[in-house]
């Protein structure tokens, strides 16, 4: 299994080598909406924009790296940008794939799925489906990061 | 655990009163919270296993199975406690809608716990309209799906006041809601259980499934769906 994901992490990066030629598909793909208030990205540095996040005014605009966490197959370590209050980069410094050194992976390595910011829908329903409470967490790399991000606010 | 329960096509009292006997059913026997449950008396060792009913045992199966093809994550024993929750819920709904579809009836649904089967179309002649629930807050609702046949499962931090727990003990705890669309709802259920104890891994296993489609929810409010998810949510 972790041979399988492995291969499919590396095909995914040499994947997004070619695809990189059209950065502006692959925004669409991630953010998967019409907004593109997102920052331009350096090639050094490639970097995943989430669509419109909710968090005007409680960050401060900076670069801040996680504490690295333990993931399946090895340590996970990501550093944020805000700017303007919104996460607009991520890059992960530590991933699976790169055990034991710091390494800047694009974030495409990892399996791409569409991501959204989550609104309130005004349709009529037949039924709800639903999580009750939220949750008390525990620290990982992104909330820790974040953390510091609001605390220099 | 509140129970819904809607039938098209005029049914008597009747259909209702079986379907709810029925859950009171399940809730006798599995309920952990119930002293003279079958399930607290084999924690409580004043059943064995081989001795409980054949529910009970198939619930004990079908878990063993479960906890094999999700790598353990789905598990109902922690600390030698044993809470069949995460799979019971989605198994008896399945069990209820037979019973409503043995009476003849092929438009439905049944909901308990946030779980739900749904069968045919609504009275609008639509499939159902399904509606996740924003899990920071619960008067809203941040996706709509439109199901016919499906079952739907949502796992969050909380189910009737105790975890889901990681048997694994990683750091995965940062995702408050998962839902899962499957064939029907004791596959979705079993995995929404399983997959939400993986933390933000969870829709990865969900993608690399056959079969089922989820919509994660992480602390921050960012969804993210596996790639088949939105034919739900934008069908008619």
């Amino acid at each position: 299994m972790k041979k399988i994901i492995l291969v499919i992490a590396i095909v995914g990066i040499f994947g997004t080598f070619v695809a990189f030629q059209n950065k502006q598909k692959i925004k669409d793909l991630i953010s998967g909406n019409e907004s593109r208030e997102t920052s331009e990205e350096s090639s050094a540095s490639p970097m995943m924009q989430p669509s419109s996040a909710p968090m005007v005014g409680r960050y401060k605009d900076g670069t801040y790296t996680g504490t690295v966490a333990d993931a399946t197959y090895g340590n996970i370590q990501v550093q944020i940008t805000i700017q303007g209050g919104k996460i607009t980069g991520i890059n992960y410094l530590q991933s699976p794939d790169h055990p034991g050194h710091t390494t800047e992976v694009s974030n495409m390595a990892l399996p791409l799925l569409k991501q959204e910011a989550i609104t309130a829908q005004n349709s009529n329903v037949d039924i709800v489906s639903g999580a009750t409470q939220t949750s008390q967490g525990f620290m990982v790399t992104l909330q820790s990061a974040l953390d510091q991000a609001k605390s220099s606010s | 655990m509140p129970v819904i329960v809607e039938i098209l096509g005029n049914p008597s009292s009747k259909i209702f009163q079986k379907v709810f006997a029925y859950f009171e059913y399940v809730d006798e026997t599995f309920s952990p919270y119930k002293a003279k449950s079958e399930v607290t008396r084999i924690n409580d060792k004043r059943l064995k296993p081989k001795k409980a009913s054949d529910d009970m045992k198939l619930i004990l199966n079908l878990a063993g199975d479960t906890k094999e093809v999700t790598q353990g994550f789905f598990d109902i024993y922690q600390n030698k406690f044993m809470d069949p929750s995460g799979i019971v819920k989605g198994w008896a709904i399945q069990k209820a809608s037979e019973i409503i579809s043995d009476a003849g009836f092929t438009d439905f649904y049944v909901s308990a716990g946030g779980d739900i089967q749904t069968r045919g179309l609504n009275k609008n002649r639509q499939k159902w309209q399904v509606a996740i629930r924003n899990p920071f807050n619960l008067t809203q609702n941040v996706k709509v799906l439109r199901l016919s046949g499906e079952g739907v499962a949502t796992s969050g931090t909380y189910e009737r006041g105790h975890h889901i727990y990681n048997p694994k003990e990683e750091l995965n705890d940062d995702i408050v809601s998962l839902t899962v669309v499957a064939k029907n709802v004791y596959e979705a259920d079993r995995f929404a259980t399983a997959a939400f104890a993986m933390g933000k891994d969870g829709i990865n296993f969900i993608e690399k499934q056959k079969g089922l489609e989820g919509y994660m929810i992480d602390k921050n409010s960012m969804a993210t769906m596996t790639r088949g998810f939105e034919k739900y949510a934008n069908s008619k």
